[in-house]
């Protein structure tokens, strides 16, 4: 177990080493920022400077240490926009990409898991398979499109909701959130169900697999006998069992609301740190678009080294099969 | 043993086959089955055919400055042009026709999604088959990186790429199919480890044979089932893929206009109540996906050998 472990950090530390090379060479192989940040009518002289400034006149390799040896004492340089460092401007942005992916999480669960309860009880009536079609749709229709659409008829036409921005927040535990307030509710409603509809149509499929191969088994054959009303054999017993890979799965793909978050932030001009990626790449600026990949990266390095181990302990074969290399 | 597989390739209209019974015969009327598969086969059809020949079915040639008005930017569908045809989809501010513009568009992404998923589909099958053929350190080797890379969602691969590559039709093609090879390698490898223990390798391995005619001639044609559905699914997820990331401004430079970047150039307009620029190009983006879909979706229950009747 431990060597099993071990190995698996060195895996993951491996990788998260042949991210930054790949990023960092890569990032900072293109374009050239100063002739971004520094106005038309400076000097030689002066453009000069700003190179030497930022570090720009130094070798490929030798920027690279540095680099790394800023990063792993959590320092990822400073922004060339903000002046400020990179990596705080990102943990600043990074409370609100949270509060979203939650947010779409919740309303994956919350009306995903019902839905795919009556899909799966009900699969042969026109009922299940309106809620089936809608499902498919939901992972057909490109998320970008469908968060314009929702922009267009919920705040344009019919002008319920605000379409962009975070509207007022209150702090908890100094951290700023949206969903206290009516007016950060109203704001974060769109994005977190434009984010969330992916992950409604996956849950609604889960749900509805597992609630079709429960209801198969024998011990909702030996409730029923006992005479349990339906709604608490359904409710209580099925609800339980196909909870777990539900579960399991959504907590998996929280990584990857992250990863769409950019779409979304985007598109509702959520102040997120993908957001500030998207606006970085515009301008080119380095330390910002090498701090994001880099923080995304470990979040998923970290996410899935997790699950691995936690797999591990739960099924020994996982284990077993990785001493055979 | 390979004539079934080889057959499935081959475009349905074209061929006609005298016996009743042949294998392609039976895909054929197992495809036919299902009325949603077909009308997704004839809408895609439909939109290849518009894709192709954009220049000529198009009123007007949206990228030839000489026949764009700017007094005529922003119309609403369906109003009349100066020169005497309908914008029957409206204008973009540049007073492009919608309708062409979305012809041309469908172009571009249909070109993108089905290069790249071209050729992650040849770099990824011809992984996941050395993989399966050979086994050992390869495989161990060639499935580690797959397994790493499948942890990524492929928007994040497709971002890291393009935020070091820059714009560009060969760097979006780059990403998409390093985001999209993994999917086809570890596809072709469960498939190619089942028909490597059968006897027909046996034989050919007994015949002396070369490793590559063993693999590309003998495995190759018995794995392309599965290689297919999953090419079908992967190049609707190429296409929205690419719009997506143009639609971010990452992707495609403005001067190849995909239909996501025909929905970013209306989103500015959105607010104003403008919607047909950003919405007709959004509903040609999600007819050409989900008739992509259907067909996938027929063809892996056709396909699976487990479903046969």
């Amino acid at each position: 177990m431990i060597v099993f472990i071990i190995r698996r950090s060195l895996q993951s530390g491996v990788v998260l080493l042949l991210m930054s090379v790949l990023v960092f060479v890569g990032v900072y192989a293109i374009g050239n920022p100063v002739d971004i940040l520094i106005s038309p009518e400076a000097t030689p002289q002066e453009y000069e400077e700003a190179i030497i400034a930022m570090g720009l006149d130094k070798p490929m390799w030798s920027q690279y240490l540095t680099f790394l040896n800023g990063a792993l004492h959590g320092d990822l340089g400073n922004s060339f926009v903000f002046n400020e460092p990179a990596l705080k401007l990102i943990l600043q942005r990074l409370p609100a990409t949270l509060e979203l992916a939650f947010g779409a999480l919740f309303i994956a669960i919350v009306l995903g898991i019902p839905l795919g309860l009556i899909a799966g009880i009900k699969s042969e009536s026109w009922v299940g398979r309106s809620i089936m079609s809608g499902s498919i749709l939901g992972f057909s229709v490109p998320t970008f499109w469908v968060g314009l659409m929702m922009i267009m008829v919920f705040a344009v036409m019919l002008g319920w909701l605000p379409a962009s921005g975070r509207g007022q927040t209150t702090d908890l535990f100094g951290i700023p959130v949206s969903f206290f307030s009516l007016d950060g509710l109203s704001h974060i409603l769109l994005p977190a169900v434009n984010l969330g509809l992916f992950k409604l149509s996956l849950t609604i499929r889960l749900t509805r697999a597992g609630t079709r191969e429960n209801l198969q088994l024998d011990y909702v054959k030996f409730a029923r006998a006992k005479g349990l009303t339906n709604g608490r054999v359904i409710g209580v017993h099925v609800l339980k069992n196909i909870l777990i890979p539900v579960v399991t799965v959504l907590g998996l793909e929280l990584g990857s609301l992250i990863a769409f978050a950019v779409v979304t932030e985007t598109i509702f001009a959520w102040p997120g740190m993908g957001k500030l990626l998207i606006d970085s790449i515009g301008v080119l600026d380095r330390p910002i678009i090498v701090a994001y990949l880099l923080i995304t990266v470990t979040m998923f390095i970290v996410i899935n080294f997790v699950v691995d181990v936690l797999y591990s302990v739960l099924d020994p074969r996982v284990r077993l099969g990785e001493e055979k290399i | 043993m390979t004539t079934s597989a080889e057959d499935v390739t081959i475009q349905p209209e074209k061929v006609t086959i005298p016996t009743v019974e042949s294998p392609f015969r039976r895909f054929v009327s197992d495809f036919s089955e299902s009325k949603m598969a077909l009308l997704g086969l004839a809408v895609f059809l439909c939109i290849v055919f518009a894709a192709v020949f954009a220049p000529y079915i198009s009123p007007q040639d949206p990228y030839d400055l000489a026949q764009l008005d700017i007094m005529e930017g922003r119309l609403e569908p369906g109003t009349k042009s100066f020169v005497g045809y309908t914008h029957w989809l409206g204008t973009d501010d540049q007073g492009r026709d919608m309708l062409s513009g979305i012809f041309y568009g469908l172009r571009t992404s249909l070109a993108v999604g089905s290069m790249s998923a071209l050729l992650a589909l040849l770099l990824g099958g011809t992984m996941g088959l050395i993989a399966a053929y050979f086994g050992g350190k390869i495989d161990t080797i060639i499935m580690r990186i797959v397994d790493i890379q499948l942890s990524f969602p492929s928007i994040l691969i497709a971002l890291i790429l393009l935020a070091i590559l820059g714009q560009g039709v060969d760097k979006i093609i780059i990403a998409l199919l390093a985001a999209q090879w993994a999917y086809y390698a570890r596809t072709i490898r469960s498939t190619a480890m089942v028909e490597r223990q059968k006897e027909y390798i046996e034989a050919a391995t007994c015949l002396a044979m070369s490793h590559r005619r063993i693999v590309f001639r003998e495995l190759l044609p018995n794995c392309l089932p599965p290689l297919i559905v999953v090419g079908t699914v992967q190049v609707a997820h190429a296409i929205a893929l690419e719009a997506t990331l143009s639609f971010l401004g990452i992707g495609l430079p403005i001067t190849e206009p995909s239909l996501g970047l025909l929905i970013s150039n209306g989103f500015e307009y959105m607010l104003s109540g403008k919607y047909w620029i950003s919405f007709f190009p959004g509903v040609a983006l999600v007819i050409t996906i989900v008739s992509i879909n259907l067909v996938g979706d027929q063809l892996r229950d056709v396909l699976n050998p487990r479903l046969q009747k």
